[in-house]
């Protein structure tokens, strides 16, 4: 009853039409985004459940929902996924970061120099149609099965669609913008800073977020390739190792694991954008 | 009753002009051939004047009020403000253009006013109390917090005009602020400005293709020719302020006599 109060009170919010008296949900449309997606998702679990259970699949194969979650709890509870799943993040988050900065560098030239913005585009045209883990075989034989090897080819996964966006922001700022920029006295580093950057933003956003995407791919492949480097092996490290073992509750909870953490990044970059570009009109919703 | 000459003669006398352009000469180059636009233009701006730029489109007004801004150098000829030459774009010539997107959309109305002082080195309490000062001015205090993709085209030149006013310039440049305006609108804006403009006693160098808002807005109008442009005359309308007299009908006749003879001449026969 309770809830039900509730989720009229939200749909009456969204419409700003129905009067707050109740309302009865006849059709899928009718109820809130949340309550339809939830519904899915236990839908989906539910049906996985009963498939395993009614054709008996054989568990080396598929295993359901329950032993997958039974899984999850105890890699994170023992630790193994959590450590799997921090070496994965922090080698990912340290190659985008040499990436970005090697991107800034780029960008920079491009803007400022002709010369550097043909080299931009050629490389851009070269590289980025090459997926990063094709190079994989060629890092390893430069640095051996080490840390630095993977740096190198998820920041080379990194750098291209960032530099690209982010000097096509720069390129396509509004020339009025620049101009008042220039008529309320700034130039030089403020210009860029206040003016310019803030105008690329929205292309700086959509850089970041595919230039996550290539590394999130390819560092997952390249551990799965690769295994252990240093101290401990990544994600990718961890499902191969359970496959390995027969381990099959583990291979899907990895799995789940870099589905959770792709969804968690795609829902705190749109955190972003609505508090930034969405907010100031600059990008679609 | 809004420019009077009583107004203008408490002014200390202005013997010398505020902004005064000399013999420029204009245009742009391409392929490395040099394309006149403006042939030789001179006129003067004396203080807490309103100076009309008007002239068929393509006659290079917009050219020669970027060329005032400091975004584009001339050819041939100067600009100078206050005695001294102007080379770079400066808040001291603060511009209103006719884009609607010259704000920053990062910034809310208040923020777009707030900022531009503070680059000129004002102190925040000092530059918001400024903002708050012009935004009502300009009727915008109950928009202070939104952001620009958020107000209406008249809106936000309403901000842009406030955020030129808020930096003090010496003279306030006009681009077509109101050419993409519609016409009701229009009309209004410009009779906010004309009180503005006597409230705060702004010089205005103001660009604009409508002969009507030449003569309401304007105190000076400066008739500029088709290209490669002159000056065809410079005419005193700053007793004309009600469109409904013979005298303002007469210098709306007169302008666009002025404006077509050189086109053609039977236009200018049929006019009168």
């Amino acid at each position: 009853m309770n809830q039900t109060q509730t989720l009229s009170r939200d749909a009456a919010d969204v419409t700003s039409s129905a009067p707050p008296a109740r309302r009865r949900y006849r059709r899928w449309g009718d109820l809130p985004v949340g309550p339809r997606r939830a519904l899915i998702i236990l839908a989906m679990l539910g049906a996985w459940q009963a498939a395993v259970a009614i054709f008996q699949v054989s568990p080396l194969l598929v295993s359901p929902p329950t032993e997958v979650g039974l899984a999850l709890l105890e890699g994170f509870t023992s630790g193994t996924l959590a450590a799997a799943t921090a070496t994965t993040l922090k080698i990912l988050l340290g190659s985008m970061l040499i990436g970005m900065v090697l991107a800034a560098a780029f960008t920079t030239l491009a803007t400022w120099t002709k010369f550097g913005e043909d080299l931009l585009v050629l490389l851009t045209a070269m590289l980025n149609p090459l997926p990063s883990i094709a190079v994989l075989p060629l890092a390893i034989l430069w640095f051996g099965f080490t840390t630095t090897a993977l740096v190198v080819i998820i920041a080379n996964a990194v750098i291209w669609p960032i530099s690209i966006n982010v000097s096509m922001g720069f390129r396509t700022v509004n020339p009025t913008c620049l101009a008042v920029g220039r008529n309320i006295g700034l130039s030089g580093w403020r210009l860029v800073r206040d003016v310019l950057m803030p105008a690329a933003l929205p292309h700086t956003l959509s850089g970041l977020k595919t230039g996550w995407a290539f590394g999130w791919r390819t560092i997952i492949a390249a551990e799965l390739v690769f295994g252990v480097a240093g101290g401990g092996g990544g994600l990718g490290y961890f499902i191969n190792d359970a496959r390995y073992f027969l381990r099959i509750p583990d291979v899907f909870a990895g799995l789940v694991t870099i589905m959770a953490i792709g969804i968690a990044i795609e829902l705190a970059f749109s955190a972003v954008e609505r508090r930034t570009v969405v907010k100031w009109g600059m990008k679609e919703s | 009753m809004r420019h009077t000459p009583t107004e203008q003669a408490t002014t200390p006398p202005a013997r010398y002009p505020l902004l005064s352009v000399r013999n420029v000469q204009l245009g742009y180059t391409m392929q490395g051939q040099r394309h006149i636009a403006v042939e030789d233009v001179s006129f003067d701006v004396m203080p807490g004047e309103k100076i009309m730029l008007l002239g068929p489109s393509g006659c290079g007004k917009s050219t020669l009020l970027k060329t005032v801004a400091g975004f584009l150098t001339p050819f041939q000829g100067e600009v100078s403000l206050a005695g001294r030459r102007t080379l770079a774009p400066g808040p001291d010539r603060a511009v209103v253009f006719q884009e609607f997107d010259q704000l920053f959309p990062w910034r809310t109305v208040r923020g777009n006013l707030v900022y531009p002082q503070r680059v000129n080195g004002r102190s925040k309490e000092d530059a918001g109390r400024r903002a708050d000062e012009y935004l009502d001015l300009m009727r915008l205090t109950p928009a202070a917090d939104r952001y620009p993709h958020q107000l209406s085209g008249g809106m936000k030149q309403r901000v842009a005009i406030a955020r030129a006013l808020a930096l003090d310039p010496m003279v306030l440049l006009m681009d077509e602020p109101f050419g993409a305006l519609d016409a009701q609108t229009r009309s209004r804006l410009q009779d906010e400005l004309n009180e503005v403009a006597d409230r705060t006693r702004v010089t205005i160098l103001f660009v604009t293709h409508s002969i009507q808002e030449a003569v309401y807005v304007g105190q000076r109008v400066v008739v500029l020719s088709r290209p490669p442009s002159t000056v065809v005359d410079v005419l005193d309308v700053s007793e004309l302020n009600d469109p409904a007299s013979p005298a303002f009908t007469d210098a709306l006749m007169r302008l666009r006599s002025m404006l077509t003879e050189d086109e053609a001449e039977l236009e200018t026969v049929a006019f009168e």
